[in-house]
């Protein structure tokens, strides 16, 4: 579970706000003075929707975090105001959306997780594997589902590949509670190739059950 | 009915300060107009009760221009001087209009230039932008009318699947018509908005879009008040009027003529329209065709109807499908259907539609009217506020043309908006000192299966070995689904943005050439838009000066305090009575009389940072909100 942000130790600097010149905190929203909505600070995904950093994180917070910025922030809010005030809320909506596409994938969230603690874990189309074993996996749950037939084949495959992607994920989680960054990163590898799997037979599944109509 | 163009200023003026934003759905068929008030939706009807406007316009030799029915009456015997279903062409180019030749009833000035479709009509060359603005002034018109009350800002429907330049073109044609564009808002998602499916429903809806010229399938999370778009998809040349083509396309086979007339064909598509409405409800039907004085008789049964009509039914399906499989969704776990556009009154669609999905779809609102509704209910939610929240995806990728034309997209479809998304590329030769950016549209992995949106170069990148320079191009997308690309050589920062009109689409020349030759007074409009934008934005400084003074006035002496008052004052008076360059010039002497108030302001707030007190409250949360 996650605990909602605390006002860090390190108080940031003061920016005069664009509106009213007072001063304003770098991440606030609004000017607590006159109202005007800033520009979205320099901040992490985390911190952007309130959020403790982890990679424990529960989706319906998650998007009730988001779901709350929006409602306040989205252009669709701002349309009757002036450009300056729509163009910042546009921003704003950006970084929102942004920050919710990362942290609402398990995958997306744990690079960059490992991001911005300094490891690279490429999670692109292109990038190649070296782990041998994970090849290895890869390889032999491709050729079931290539020779998968029937429905209920393809559907045992798909729900093995989801329950492998499940375990994984837990597997990432309590890498990231013990600290080890470096399994951490193994393990986000292969959620990689669990998850491709995983979304290859949910596909496989839906086609051959519409071709059962 | 007969709507009549006034020119500006012979209308009746009604008070200025009844200012209203109504819905506008501009359909390829018809249009409709609404108007919401605290939630509640209307369709402006005319005064037979019916709330449709044929998206038809007349062009006359004198110059006059008729929308509307009486115009869709005249299709018949005015067939040059009268367009229809101009929507199919908002946004398209010359190439994309030659692989729908000979099914559209106009005659295209071949000799354009620009890739814009230009067609001559009653002696006139006009843009499809040019025939939807006088639509759309005929909408704000009976709208006006109807209201009694000036319609200045509008939501525009457009289909999801339209891509940026007919989105583009769409804002302009609003522009011309004296329509300031709220939002452009996606038909399905206006359609569900109807539905009121934001505070009852919670859950996975599909809204099934039929209209007359473009498929729309749309897959929507609703969660306590928040629309959100999961997936979309759809063709924007898929349509009820491909059905009244099949059907006229048979109907002339029956006739037999030698050589087909446009006269005959418009004729013949009239009388599909109608046999297709007809077999909605009944098995069969006897139809004539009436041209030169040869009648031919035609007889068309439910059964055949349905086989002409399959082909496309199907077509829709498996788009409907894909999306589906896009978004991993199983169609048993949508919760309901909504049915939008005429065309889905055809059995065959219902059929279809609740074969796949497994259950029945929901329709008890005019499948024709919903999505007007929808836009009313959204341009009042922008207007006066509202606790629901749309938020909307890219509904194709865009990307950029890379080495042997393959397209690497940066923004896959499906993406919250708005986003910024940037991808870095590089030179491929030494010494190259420009490059050129191409912007696409679309799904495909080549260059020439998608769109072409723009083109620009990225000039003064300094000689490097090929590979070294470091390109980053950014692709910015706003809440109306528009598009704008910057590019950055990121070692010496020369940077380059362009706001994407497309390379079919009008030029700003153009628009504001439109804009001065379509209104007579388009000066004075553009500058009381400007006024209007100087006053607001002088308001909101003054009462941000107020909202400081409230709180910190104690660090102002007593003749300082008055000379900020003073200001402020000036700009009320500039806001009641001046010109824009008055109220500019009080709103910069404003900010230079609070220029010493504003240092003074954050040196207290630094210093009471450094003493330990918050400024305000930070990381904010929403974990209370219902």
């Amino acid at each position: 579970m996650t605990d909602l942000t605390k006002i860090p130790e390190d108080a940031p600097a003061l920016v005069p706000c664009w509106s009213c010149k007072g001063p304003v905190s770098p991440r606030a929203l609004f000017c607590s003075t006159c109202g005007a909505v800033q520009a979205p600070g320099q901040t992490d995904h985390f911190a952007r929707l309130g959020l403790m950093r982890g990679f424990d994180l529960s989706p319906d917070q998650l998007q009730k975090q988001y779901f709350g910025f929006q409602r306040r922030l989205h252009p669709d809010r701002f349309a009757t105001r002036t450009p300056k005030e729509r163009a910042l809320s546009q921003q704003q909506a950006t970084a929102l959306n942004e920050a919710y596409e990362v942290l609402k994938d398990p995958l997306r969230r744990a690079a960059y997780l490992l991001r911005l603690a300094g490891r690279v874990v490429n999670v692109e189309e292109s990038a190649t594997v070296s782990d041998p074993v994970l090849l290895m996996e890869a390889m032999e749950m491709r050729e079931a589902l290539e020779e998968a037939e029937t429905a209920e084949e393809v559907t045992e495959i798909a729900a093995k590949a989801e329950a492998d992607v499940q375990a994984c994920v837990a597997a990432i989680s309590r890498a990231f509670a013990a600290d080890d960054l470096e399994g951490a990163g193994k393990l986000t590898t292969r959620l990689k190739y669990l998850g491709k799997l995983a979304e290859e037979a949910k596909a496989r599944r839906i086609r051959l059950t519409r071709q059962g109509i | 009915m007969l709507l009549q163009i006034h020119e500006p200023g012979q209308t009746p003026a009604p008070h200025a300060n009844d200012k209203v934003a109504v819905g506008i759905d501009l359909g390829t068929t018809n249009s409709v107009v609404a108007i919401a008030k605290k939630g509640e939706a209307e369709v402006i009807r005319d005064a037979e009760g019916s709330g449709l406007i044929p998206s038809v316009v007349s062009y006359s030799d004198d110059g006059s221009i008729v929308v509307g029915r009486e115009a869709r009456r005249q299709l018949l015997e005015n067939p040059d001087g009268v367009v229809s279903s101009i929507k199919r062409l908002m946004g398209r180019g010359l190439k994309d209009v030659k692989s729908l030749a000979g099914t559209l009833p106009y005659e295209m000035d071949a000799a354009a230039e620009g890739g814009m479709v230009r067609l001559k009509v009653s002696g006139r060359t006009l843009t499809p932008v040019e025939i939807s603005a006088d639509i759309l002034r005929a909408v704000k018109a009976q709208a006006e009318d109807a209201l009694e009350k000036i319609v200045d800002r509008a939501v525009v429907t457009v289909p999801a699947y339209f891509d940026d330049a007919a989105r583009t073109a769409t804002k302009d044609a609003a522009k011309l018509a004296g329509l300031e564009v709220l939002r452009l808002v996606n038909e399905p998602t206006a359609a569900a908005l109807a539905y009121g499916l934001d505070n009852e429903a919670e859950g996975l809806y599909a809204v099934y879009d039929l209209g007359g010229g473009t498929f729309d399938i749309s897959l929507l999370q609703m969660e306590k008040g928040v629309f959100q778009v999961l997936a979309t998809g759809g063709d924007a040349a898929l349509g009820g009027d491909d059905l009244d083509h099949a059907i006229a396309e048979r109907f002339l086979a029956e006739r037999g003529s030698a050589s087909v007339t446009s006269a005959e064909v418009k004729q013949a598509l009239a009388t599909a329209r109608m046999a297709k409405e007809c077999l909605s409800a009944s098995p069969y039907g006897e139809w004539f065709i009436e041209m030169d004085g040869e009648v031919s008789k035609h007889r068309l049964e439910l059964a055949e109807f349905e086989a002409l009509a399959l082909p496309f039914v199907e077509r829709t399906i498996r788009i409907c499908q894909g999306v589906l499989e896009d978004a991993a969704i199983d169609p048993s776990e949508v919760k309901g259907v909504v049915l939008v556009g005429g065309s889905t009154r055809v059995p065959l669609v219902r059929r279809k539609v609740a074969e796949l999905f497994g259950r029945e779809p929901l329709s008890n609102i005019n499948p024709d009217e919903v999505v007007a509704v929808g836009a009313a209910l959204q341009a009042d939610a922008l207007t006066a506020g509202s606790d629901t929240l749309l938020l909307d995806v890219t509904p194709l990728s865009l990307g950029i043309e890379t080495m042997g034309g393959i397209v690497e997209k940066v923004i896959p479809r499906n993406t919250p908006i708005p986003v910024a998304m940037a991808q870095e590329f590089t030179t491929y030769q030494d010494g190259q000192d420009a490059m050129l950016i191409h912007v696409v549209q679309g799904e495909r992995e080549m260059v020439d299966q998608c769109r072409s949106l723009a083109r620009f170069v990225l000039t003064g990148i300094p000689a490097m070995t090929a590979g070294a320079a470091r390109i980053r191009v950014t692709f910015s997308v706003d809440a109306d689904g528009l598009l704008t690309v910057a590019a950055r050589e990121t070692v010496t920062g020369v940077e380059q943005e362009v706001s994407v009109k497309p390379s079919y689409g009008l030029t700003e020349d153009e628009m504001a050439t439109m804009l001065r030759d379509s209104m007579v007074h388009a000066r004075e409009d553009m500058e009381t838009r400007l006024l209007a934008e100087a006053r607001v934005e002088a308001k909101r400084s003054a009462l941000a000066v107020q909202a400081a003074l409230s709180v910190d006035q104690d660090l102002l002496s007593e003749s300082e305090l008055s000379v900020i008052h003073a200001a402020m004052a000036e700009v009320e008076k500039a806001c009641q009575e001046g010109d824009r360059a008055t109220v500019q010039a009080a709103a910069d002497a404003l900010e230079a009389a609070t220029k010493t108030f504003a240092e003074r302001r954050m040196d207290k707030g630094i210093r009471r940072a450094l003493s330990g007190m918050s400024v305000e409250k930070l990381g904010e949360t929403f974990a209370e909100e219902p």
